[in-house]
């Protein structure tokens, strides 16, 4: 089986179709680019008003919160560092465990689910054209069966999404500009730059590394990766990950239990993101609705693609409570419909059929295997790094294990990384300023890759 | 039901802008009324010519290209993981030649999405809630919905249908559906959609060299909405058709009329590396960041149908229920025509847009729905323009269309 790269098309095209437009390096240096801020990434064979003073120019201003976002977002930055990577070294072969990316095929009931949906398509009897932009009632209700049952959470309450990126951002429609977060630091950068795009924040200070009026709530092995509620300010909004990306760290009940009660002294909603609960060995809880009283604080917001390996095909979902209300007593979940209906229509409906196949009984003993898969890769990567001697966290609740290099810059640790191992990994500060002195390895690849690369580090660090 | 005495409220305040929404959006509203009507009259065989939504099953050639992708995904050589947040490279290439030809549009100025809705509200985050905006009066209420959401707007006045800080650019039979420019404010988004929905209206070239040049003179930027360009009998079917295009406008287009993918979600947005804000900044790269950051690409199977539609053998299969839809739009004109109606559209759309001079359209709606068992959609769900006037779609089975045609004969002679 060959150890080259996954995605190799796909990770150049995301790179070099912002970066270039023709994967070409030549490119960079003919065009005189110089684009206001750091953009990364992102760099197109634009001529530059100071190349052309005479170029055309709208009377539009740019909106400023676009120009307070510090970076490209931080995936297609490793991507784009992966594709440079391969062409300085056109012979290496490189192993990404960088971007969360799935590698193993997809379940077949799933996908003959959804070549079944298609054929149908084609059929007088089984075309179907806009769906309900909620989903599918069949699938709200497997999802609600399947994972809520027994919490209160009912089908109405679910609305199916083509992924959790798509409905943070939604979610963020709906809060509006003049909604306060509250953040986990480390975390999934979606929340923080989303937050930035809709205005709810301030300008990035260099020197702490954060966006103005955010609360970052560290979570470090100091405070076991939970943060001290007592030193986080009020905030509207608390985005919470666990298990966490990119920590690895599964809040427990207890802790879940003051996570809870602290929204509700404060008067704030939690938005609980647990596209990764399948993947948690112990008994922590795999829903926030497992705790009492979070159905009038919370709001939950899950994901297929790390389940079923959907990360192409696109399928999430979010859950409101009816009992989660705004101050003046109106139900969120009335307004996140009105921009379900009018920001969004529907995921796409064989994403959909494969979704409803995912939560059949023989789908989800499909996905317990492919998640166990991804779950054994955890193990040989903590293993790996327990045996050089590191601090290692996350690994047993989570696809991710989180590589404390104290004292180091985590960009130089994945520089090094990558250049002597040939291994793409995540640097810990892309999450967050609690990230910086750590890498994050992901779990996600081909057995043998992951034990070639397990080989590389064991060579580097020996 | 939530006990209103004890429950619990949060402190987080309901975003003002979610409650400067009028009403439902129009679409949901529609459905609403079609399954109160359908209770009421379970015996009914109640005709659907409301909603916009695609009948005709998808050509086999492109259901098959789906669903052997869906397979493929269940083996290591064929299993795909995220793609391109911006779309699969062949497709958006075969996007480029196949719509833009000729054109000087480059594969990275195009984006694929899961539809043209997510593509406008991605646009106004990528806008900011500091904008002005016009749109045509009447046209696709997502336009103003999502400006309503996104803050662009003032509050709705009940008097003149109308919310503030929006310019409405009339669209009627007196102007010929073409809005009188030089009476229009200026404002930074100009949203254009051609065909018109719900008019029907095409703009002619030289329509669209004025709107061109209306935008430069004012340096806006135009969204111009091309969803039913290839139900254009003759005209321009892109607005990058007219010289200068590139330097003020985006383009948004979709599949869903084109394919049969209402239900597939499969659309892409066009920005032209020339395009570039008051300081110079190109627009490209913001889209761009939005897109990286608020969206995962669109769904990989719908992707791998895309590139099917727009093969040879798929395109022209496409056009074969494209050319359907626009004998019923040819139908159902004659049928409005012949009952001595004015009827607008129907040529180069698949929506007919009947005038009934002096009435109120919610109550035309009714009293077709309730004496025909047929649903429409009242014009004034697109705005205050509309409000003498019902859009009728042409999407439907073509026994449908011909059954709808005679039950409207009988009731409106």
């Amino acid at each position: 089986m060959s150890v080259i790269h996954q995605n190799l098309s796909t990770s150049i095209s995301s790179s070099t179709s912002t970066f270039l437009g023709h994967n070409n390096l030549k490119s960079i240096k003919s065009s005189n680019v110089s684009i206001p801020g750091r953009i990364s990434g992102v760099i197109n064979c634009v001529a530059t008003p100071s190349a052309e003073k005479t170029a055309y120019k709208t009377k539009v201003s740019r909106n400023e919160n676009m120009g307070k976002l510090q970076a490209g977002y931080l995936f297609p930055e490793i991507a784009r560092r992966r594709a440079a990577h391969m062409l300085k070294y056109p012979d290496a072969q490189v192993i990404s465990l960088g971007i969360g990316d799935t590698t193993e095929p997809i379940p077949e009931v799933i996908t003959s689910a959804m070549a079944k949906r298609s054929y149908a398509l084609s059929t007088v009897e089984g075309y179907t054209g806009y769906g309900a932009e909620q989903g599918e009632k069949q699938l709200r209700a497997a999802i609600a069966k399947t994972y809520y049952e027994n919490l209160g959470i009912e089908e109405d309450d679910i609305f199916v999404s083509d992924g959790a990126k798509s409905d943070i951002s939604r979610l963020q429609v709906l809060f509006g500009s003049k909604v306060t977060m509250a953040v986990q630091d480390p975390s999934y950068p979606a929340y923080v730059d989303s937050s930035v795009i809709l205005g709810q924040t301030g300008q990035f200070q260099k020197d702490v590394e954060k966006y103005g009026n955010i609360e970052y709530m560290k979570c470090t092995p100091e405070n076991g990766f939970f943060p001290d509620l007592s030193a986080i300010r009020r905030t509207d909004i608390i985005f919470f990950c666990s298990p966490n990306n990119p920590t690895g760290y599964a809040a427990s009940r207890e802790q879940l239990t003051r996570l809870v009660e602290f929204a509700k002294e404060n008067g704030s909603i939690i938005v609980f993101d647990s596209a990764y609960a399948m993947y948690i060995s112990d008994d922590n809880p795999r829903s926030i609705f497992e705790i009492p009283g979070a159905k009038e604080v919370s709001m939950e917001v899950s994901s297929f693609s790390k389940y079923a390996g959907f990360t192409g095909v696109r399928l999430g979902w979010t859950a409101i409570p009816k009992e989660l209300l705004y101050s003046d007593g109106f139900p969120v979940a009335k307004d996140f419909n009105r921009i379900v209906c009018t920001c969004f229509n529907g995921a796409s409906n064989i994403a959909q059929a494969g979704g409803l196949a995912c939560v059949s009984p023989e789908g989800i003993k499909a996905m317990h295997e492919v998640v166990g898969f991804y779950k054994e890769n955890t193990d040989i990567i903590v293993e790996t790094f327990n045996s050089l001697g590191f601090k290692v966290y996350g690994g047993k609740n989570a696809p991710y294990v989180w590589i404390y290099f104290p004292g180091q810059s985590s960009w130089d640790v994945f520089s090094e990384i990558l250049e002597k191992t040939h291994v793409v990994t995540t640097p810990g500060s892309g999450f967050g300023p609690g990230g910086e002195g750590f890498i994050r390895v992901s779990a996600f690849g081909h057995r043998e890759n992951v034990l070639e690369a397990c080989r590389r580090f064991k060579q580097l660090y020996k | 039901m939530v006990n209103a005495v004890s429950c619990y409220f949060t402190k987080v305040e309901r975003n003002a802008n979610l409650e400067r929404l009028q009403y439902n959006y129009l679409f949901p509203e529609i459905s609403e009324r079609e399954l109160r009507h359908v209770k009421k009259y379970p015996n009914a065989k109640v005709i659907s010519l409301g909603i916009g939504d695609t009948t005709e099953p998808l050509p086999e050639i492109i259901a098959s290209s789906m669903a052997d992708y869906a397979r493929s995904l269940s083996t290591p050589q064929g299993y795909k993981g995220y793609g391109a947040e911006q779309g699969n490279k062949e497709l958006r290439k075969a996007i480029a030649e196949t719509f833009y030809k000729d054109m000087g549009i480059k594969d990275s100025e195009v984006f694929v999405s899961d539809g043209s809705q997510c593509d406008i509200s991605r646009l106004q985050m990528l806008f900011g809630s500091n904008m002005s905006i016009a749109v045509q009066d009447p046209s696709f209420p997502a336009y103003i919905d999502t400006g309503v959401i996104i803050g662009q707007t003032g509050n709705y006045e009940k008097e003149s249908g109308r919310y503030q800080n929006i310019a409405y650019m009339e669209c009627g039979p007196e102007n010929n559906f073409f809005p009188d420019l030089p009476k229009t404010a200026r404002t930074d988004i100009i949203f254009f959609c051609s065909p018109n929905n719900p008019t029907g209206h095409a703009s002619s070239r030289e329509q669209l060299e004025q709107l061109v040049e209306f935008a430069q003179q004012n340096g806006s930027i135009i969204v111009y909405d091309s969803a039913y360009a290839v139900y254009i009998t003759d005209g321009p079917r892109s607005i990058y058709e007219i010289p200068g295009a590139r330097k003020v406008a985006i383009e948004v287009s979709s599949f869903s009329k084109i394919a049969g993918f209402t239900g597939v979600r499969l659309g892409w947005t066009v920005v032209p590396e020339e395009l570039v804000y008051s300081n110079g900044f190109p627009v490209i790269n913001d889209f761009n960041r939005i897109v990286c950051t608020c969206f995962n690409g669109a769904s990989n199977i719908a992707q791998a149908g895309g590139l099917a539609c727009l093969s040879s053998d798929g395109f022209k299969a496409v056009l074969s229920n494209v050319n359907y839809y626009k004998e019923n739009a040819k139908i159902l004109m004659n049928t409005f025509t012949s009952l001595g109606l004015r009827v607008y559209g129907g040529v180069n759309a698949p929506y007919v847009w009947v005038h009934f001079p002096g009435s109120n359209s919610w109550d035309v709606f009714n009293e077709i729905l309730e004496k025909t068992h047929i649903i429409t959609v009242p014009g004034s769900g697109f705005g205050p323009g509309g409000r003498e006037f019902i859009r009728v779609t042409a999407f439907g089975h073509r026994e449908n269309i011909l059954e709808a045609s005679e039950r409207l004969r009988s009731f409106l002679s």
